[in-house]
């Protein structure tokens, strides 16, 4: 009896902290605080999701970014992120492939036709070279005399020209994940460090393109590390964390992990969203895998406020017009061209 | 070449001499696993004879190339 009196103090302690500190004040939770949202109980998980709805309904609104993603070129990447079907040092079936502006554009079109308002264009690459950055200026300048969406580019690591190239061509906001905390970063990837992703960050921010920095959980991280993480990305202080759930590629190093549980990963959406009260919180990748057909409900009212619609670079999603649907059922409207959640 | 295959579901053509998801003889036999991931995967080999394919994802769709079979799509 004494043991869970203190469970049920210790989890109404976290709660009510965080509904003084985030929701009223709007000031994130710290990496402790985190890890004691992540450590709290499955009967604890439906007041936290409340919670975290609540947070992102007083600081962000009820609007949702909506987007696509498209990849211009697929597979034989040299590096070794252990989660990717794309590096071309595992024995995945993924094979190489390059998008042509054509097909690009009518990606984006499929994009803009589902509602969604901002499509990004990847590619699977340590960082861009010459080749690609060119097929990226033409696809980009294709796009726009068709069709008029915001465009984000995840291209890997950049050098400062690159930066200042890509904000020219209008890019408006980029993406390069962090991937993990710092401390798991050298058991998910060997060939490039933490600290480079970072700087390509920095130099995102210092050049006025917005910042898109997430990762994926699920990874073998342990729940301080999922905690660290999240402190992390608050400390970048991101405009986008899209939030991916590892989905194990067959032939890749975490081929065999597990999926992550459901309710994990509804708690870490709901600690996330404490972490990080204003920012865009992205449900990306994995979450079909980890969540099925009803996550998409349950993460949205419980902290997420986009989404990536349609299917992904190399997986397929749940149809676009579910998830669109779904937004007009919650009465959750998609954010319009141009505004600023 | 666009050639129609047999749809299940979003994901992938489950007729043909191999499957589409591991590559292995289809023979009739149960692939569990694949049946599974057939239903986000696009098809990764192809059904007639087993070789990878090049397969690009788009937001609503994919394509699946064979170099000896042509291309697949989930148009149909």
């Amino acid at each position: 009896m004494a043991h869970s009196r203190t469970v049920t103090t210790t989890q109404s302690d976290i709660l009510s902290t965080a509904r003084t500190q985030v929701l009223e004040k709007g000031k994130g939770l710290s990496e402790s605080q985190v890890l004691e949202v992540l450590r709290l109980p499955d009967d604890a998980l439906d007041e936290l999701l409340e919670l975290a709805h609540e947070v992102r309904m007083r600081w962000c609104g009820p609007e949702v970014e909506v987007e696509g993603i498209i990849s211009l070129k697929t597979g034989g990447c040299p590096e070794d992120c252990h989660f990717c079907s794309q590096s071309g040092l595992f024995a995945s079936p993924v094979r190489s492939a390059w998008l042509d502006i054509p097909m690009l554009v009518e990606a984006a079109k499929q994009t803009a036709k589902t509602g969604a308002t901002e499509f990004c264009i990847v590619a699977a690459v340590r960082g861009p070279d010459e080749r690609l950055m060119t097929q990226v200026a033409a696809g980009i300048a294709a796009i726009r005399d068709e069709i008029d969406i915001n465009i984000a580019c995840s291209l890997g690591m950049l050098t400062s020209e690159q930066v200042e190239a890509l904000a020219a061509m209008g890019v408006h906001r980029y993406n390069h994940n962090l991937e993990t905390a710092r401390s798991h970063f050298p058991n998910v990837v060997t060939t490039h460090t933490w600290e480079e992703r970072w700087e390509t960050l920095r130099m995102v921010r210092e050049a006025g393109m917005e910042v898109c920095c997430g990762g994926i959980v699920g990874m073998g991280e342990s729940l301080e590390q999922r905690a660290e993480f999240a402190a992390q990305l608050a400390a970048l202080e991101p405009d986008e964390v899209p939030l991916n759930f590892l989905n194990p590629r067959p032939g890749t190093p975490f081929g065999e992990l597990e999926p992550m549980a459901g309710p994990d990963a509804l708690r870490t959406v709901a600690a996330f969203r404490l972490a990080l009260p204003r920012t865009i919180l992205r449900f990306a990748g994995g979450r079909e895998i980890t969540l099925g057909d009803l996550g998409a409900r349950q993460g949205l009212l419980g902290g997420i406020n986009a989404v990536i619609v349609g299917n992904y670079l190399t997986t397929l999603g749940r149809p676009a017009e579910s998830d669109i649907d779904l937004l007009g059922e919650l009465q959750m409207p998609i954010k319009a061209l141009n505004d600023t959640l | 070449m666009t050639t129609p295959v047999a749809e299940t579901s979003q994901g992938g053509a489950a007729a043909g001499a191999f499957c589409d998801q591991c590559g292995r003889p289809a023979d009739g036999a149960e692939h569990p696993r694949c049946t599974a991931r057939r239903e986000l995967e696009p098809p990764r080999y192809c059904p007639d004879c087993a070789r990878r394919m090049v397969v690009q994802v788009t937001p609503v769709g994919w394509t699946a190339r064979c170099s000896r079979h042509g291309e697949r799509s989930s148009a149909g």
